[in-house]
């Protein structure tokens, strides 16, 4: 039993992917014994209109039944109105939690619209899903160089909401050594393992990270599933703790917490 | 069968090369991995003198002499020494254990300077393994893109030659070699981007295409994830594993005396 927390729906701008249909991505999970995930989608990343396409976000995971595929808005806030976003998300929609790009959407978590959707957020009882990077800076279309996202101002933003849950996705890869350690300082902080490299990755991470802020990701349909379900085995994590990051972290912190 | 083009010692917990390769073949036992290949040493050095590749080779060296059969290294050169390398290749290879050469960024690969390098180690039926990548924002200055080794790969017709990464960004790697039928894909070493497999096999046949990881930075995970998770025949997932491998450094290995 899995409970991934990063996937996407829709197109990858750049090209399509094997699974970029939400009924083969639904297949591969139920393959793989992955039984909740939430769903971002890839069109938030470049669409203006953002309410549509949250809007189709929550059509889409609909037709895999009510349980697999929880939707997670993606929200902009250097559109105008982005509030409405919010509430939609969290009123109409019923979504656990938000996503967001900050890289893509061109400002830094020190701006002050940041700091007043954490306040809602955390008022609603929402999660904020931050993305650090969607691929290797080195293989990006030329005319499309997106910086990683920078985190210095994430603990203190977190500091002011003591529930607020906070999960990094994609951040592996370069999110290394004092700059992770200040951030998972904070327990309601959590990362994923997508984009985790070097053997036995999560072993060696968990001397670093508490294991109960780890949690399964796959970053389905952009890298092959077998990636992150492949750390579970490189790794020896035991029974217990593999449970806690497949499942049990995410249960307990994102949908426990909201019933 | 599984066996790994691509594995180095950098990056991995262990002061010695020894503690190096016995740390990483607990987590190849763990991931079904049978053979590896090892290239460079640590720390990487990306435009080494010949006494630092000679170095560098002898930390592969003495990691690989505890490990008959299942360990094979390939010796790292420099293609700015080009009699300094061959000296190298003599050594290590000729009288040597290692099968195979690494090149990797102290000179393009494009620049026939490089050809009696080329030619030796085809003499030695050693398998070369040429670095490369299409990087946005710029190669590094003496860093081979796939299209440098398909022009190096018509002057040498009858060599197989790898293009390791395939270039990184592989949708531009693979067609770069696509037309160069010496020229093989290596896989491993970059992000497990759903849909480089298929490509690959689409563009090339599964014969010209061969796993890697790229360990220690990156994972047998994360690298296996490209072939075991392509919507490919089993067939061709068995040849990237491990097939084409053993059918490339076959010659090699019988004429060391190495199990095959």
């Amino acid at each position: 039993m899995i409970f991934d927390v990063n996937v996407y729906l829709s197109r990858w701008p750049f090209r399509r992917l094997p699974h970029d249909e939400t009924t083969k991505l639904v297949q591969k999970l139920k393959q793989n014994q992955i039984q909740q995930a939430f769903a971002g989608s890839f069109d938030g990343l470049l669409h203006k209109d953002i309410r549509a396409v949250n809007q189709r976000l929550v059509a889409e995971c609909k037709k895999s039944g009510p349980d697999l595929l929880i939707p997670v808005g993606t929200i902009n806030p250097r559109l105008p109105g982005w509030e409405d976003d919010v509430i939609a998300c969290h009123e109409e929609w019923k979504m656990p939690g938000v996503r967001l790009h900050p890289n893509y959407h061109e400002y830094q978590l020190s701006n002050p619209a940041v700091k007043k959707l954490f306040a809602m957020a955390a008022e609603r009882k929402l999660f904020v899903q931050i993305a650090m990077r969607m691929e290797d800076d080195r293989t990006q279309h030329p005319l499309m160089r997106i910086p990683d996202v920078k985190f210095e101002a994430l603990p203190d933003l977190m500091k002011q909401h003591d529930e607020l849950q906070v999960t990094i996705l994609n951040g592996m890869k370069s999110l290394r050594g004092a700059n992770l350690t200040s951030l998972t300082e904070n327990p309601n902080l959590t990362i994923e393992i997508s984009m985790l490299e070097g053997v036995g990755g999560i072993e060696k991470l968990m001397k670093q990270v508490p294991y109960q802020q780890i949690l399964f990701g796959s970053y389905l349909p952009f890298f092959y599933l077998d990636s992150s379900l492949n750390k579970l085995k490189e790794s020896d994590l035991g029974m217990e703790i593999e449970t806690q990051i497949t499942w049990k972290n995410a249960q307990t912190r994102f949908v426990n917490a909201n019933t | 069968m599984i066996w790994d083009l691509h594995c180095h010692l950098s990056g991995v917990d262990g002061k010695t090369a020894d503690e190096r390769i016995a740390q990483l073949m607990g987590y190849a036992d763990r991931m079904g991995v049978e053979r590896l290949v090892f290239f460079m040493g640590w720390p990487f050095l990306t435009d080494p003198s010949p006494k630092q590749f000679r170095e560098q080779n002898d930390q592969v060296l003495q990691a690989i002499s505890h490990w008959h059969d299942r360990a094979f290294g390939f010796v790292y050169l420099n293609a700015k020494y080009v009699d300094e390398s061959i000296k190298e290749l003599d050594r290590c290879v000729k009288n040597g254990p290692m099968v195979g050469v690494k090149l990797w960024v102290a000179a393009r690969c494009n620049d026939p300077a490089i050809d009696p390098i080329i030619q030796h180690a085809a003499k030695l039926k050693a398998l070369i393994y040429q670095h490369t990548w299409f990087k946005t924002g710029g190669n590094l200055v003496g860093e081979s893109t796939p299209s440098d080794l398909a022009l190096m790969a018509k002057r040498h017709p009858d060599t197989p030659l790898i293009a390791g990464h395939i270039g990184g960004d592989w949708e531009l790697g693979l067609r770069a070699i696509q037309d160069s039928p010496n020229l093989y894909a290596g896989i491993g070493g970059f992000d497990p981007t759903a849909g480089i497999t298929e490509m690959a096999v689409r563009t090339l046949g599964a014969d010209r295409v061969l796993y890697g990881s790229d360990i220690g930075g990156r994972s047998f995970s994360s690298q296996l994830a490209k072939v075991q998770g392509a919507d490919i025949p089993e067939v061709s997932k068995r040849l990237i594993l491990g097939g084409n491998l053993k059918r490339l450094l076959t010659p090699i290995l019988k004429e060391k005396g190495i199990k095959v």
